[in-house]
């Protein structure tokens, strides 16, 4: 009997040990890799120049890609970004569209004012939902969509950097 | 006679919106304690006060707004944010260990005892 006991409570120990040692190897850090192929579309909102509603579906609904922006005028790293993003503009093949995140619109047209505008449209999202349903964690991001099929080819969390801006120009080609 | 008869419907009428709009806020309650706010550390977006948390709030009563249940509003995030954004996991192949092992445990313990007691 006693053996059986030192038995269980060795290997219920070994389980434990085994379970604990496998979680210290594992990143805890949260790396979406699960993140849907397919983005979500069905998004209607007010263009900011135009106050319009206009459908995201029929935006992505030709050839080509779209570069799909979530920006703010109060998000400090989307002012290095918007450099960037002014390279990009008027290229073959890739609309940009602008996703301006829980910001006064006015503040959002004078940054467009001071610092250019790369986007080809700019959707408003005054409370955040419409990121939501993108599946963003905040700004800046960056989707890089493959038009009609709406399939997410890139997903950039945080701030562009030249390196995606480069691979983003030989995707589009 | 008819203005008391008034006073009365508009008090059922306000008390009535009241009582629908409190249901409102338990349910995005739940719902939100049971979701993880993943650009926070160790926080449930119901605890916090990140502009993604407050927007996943205002998307959750939307969604109840439009009439979606507590579960379809549960796969909408699980769709987009993988599992991990629940705080309950589902029942899965993946996590079949994590709720049986309980089980397991305690059934073993029982018969352990259950032997115990009997040979004594």
């Amino acid at each position: 009997m006693r053996y059986i006991k030192f038995i269980l409570v060795l290997t219920t120990s070994f389980i434990i040990f085994v379970i604990f040692y496998l979680g210290l190897n594992k990143e805890l850090k949260y790396y979406p890799k699960h993140f849907k192929k397919k983005i979500d579309t069905n998004i209607v909102s007010k263009d900011i120049f135009s106050m319009q509603d206009i459908s995201l579906n029929n935006l992505l609904d030709k050839e080509g890609y779209t570069l799909l922006n979530i920006w703010a005028s109060w998000c400090l790293p989307c002012r290095d970004e918007h450099v960037l993003l002014m390279e990009l503009k008027d290229k073959k093949n890739l609309q940009i569209i602008g996703l301006n995140y829980k910001d006064k619109i006015i503040n959002a047209k004078s940054f467009i004012k001071e610092n250019g505008n790369p986007f080809d449209v700019i959707l408003i999202d005054d409370d955040g939902s419409n990121s939501i349903i993108l599946g963003a964690y905040g700004v800046p991001e960056t989707y890089l969509i493959k038009n009609k099929d709406n399939i997410i080819v890139n997903k950039y969390i945080g701030i562009l950097n030249l390196k995606n801006i480069s691979e983003i120009k030989k995707k589009i080609k | 006679m008819k203005k008391i008869l008034y006073l009365n419907l508009i008090f059922l009428l306000l008390f009535s919106l009241n009582i629908s709009a409190n249901e409102d806020t338990k349910l995005i309650n739940k719902i939100s304690k049971n979701l993880r706010c993943i650009v926070c550390q160790g926080q449930s977006v119901y605890d916090s006060q990140s502009e993604f948390a407050i927007s996943v709030k205002s998307l959750i009563q939307k969604k109840i707004k439009e009439g979606k249940n507590e579960d379809e509003i549960y796969t909408f995030f699980e769709q987009r944010y993988g599992e991990w954004i629940l705080y309950n996991p589902r029942f899965s192949k993946n996590t079949i260990f994590l709720w049986l092992f309980p089980l397991i445990l305690f059934l073993l313990a029982a018969i352990y005892i259950a032997r115990r007691i009997t040979i004594k």
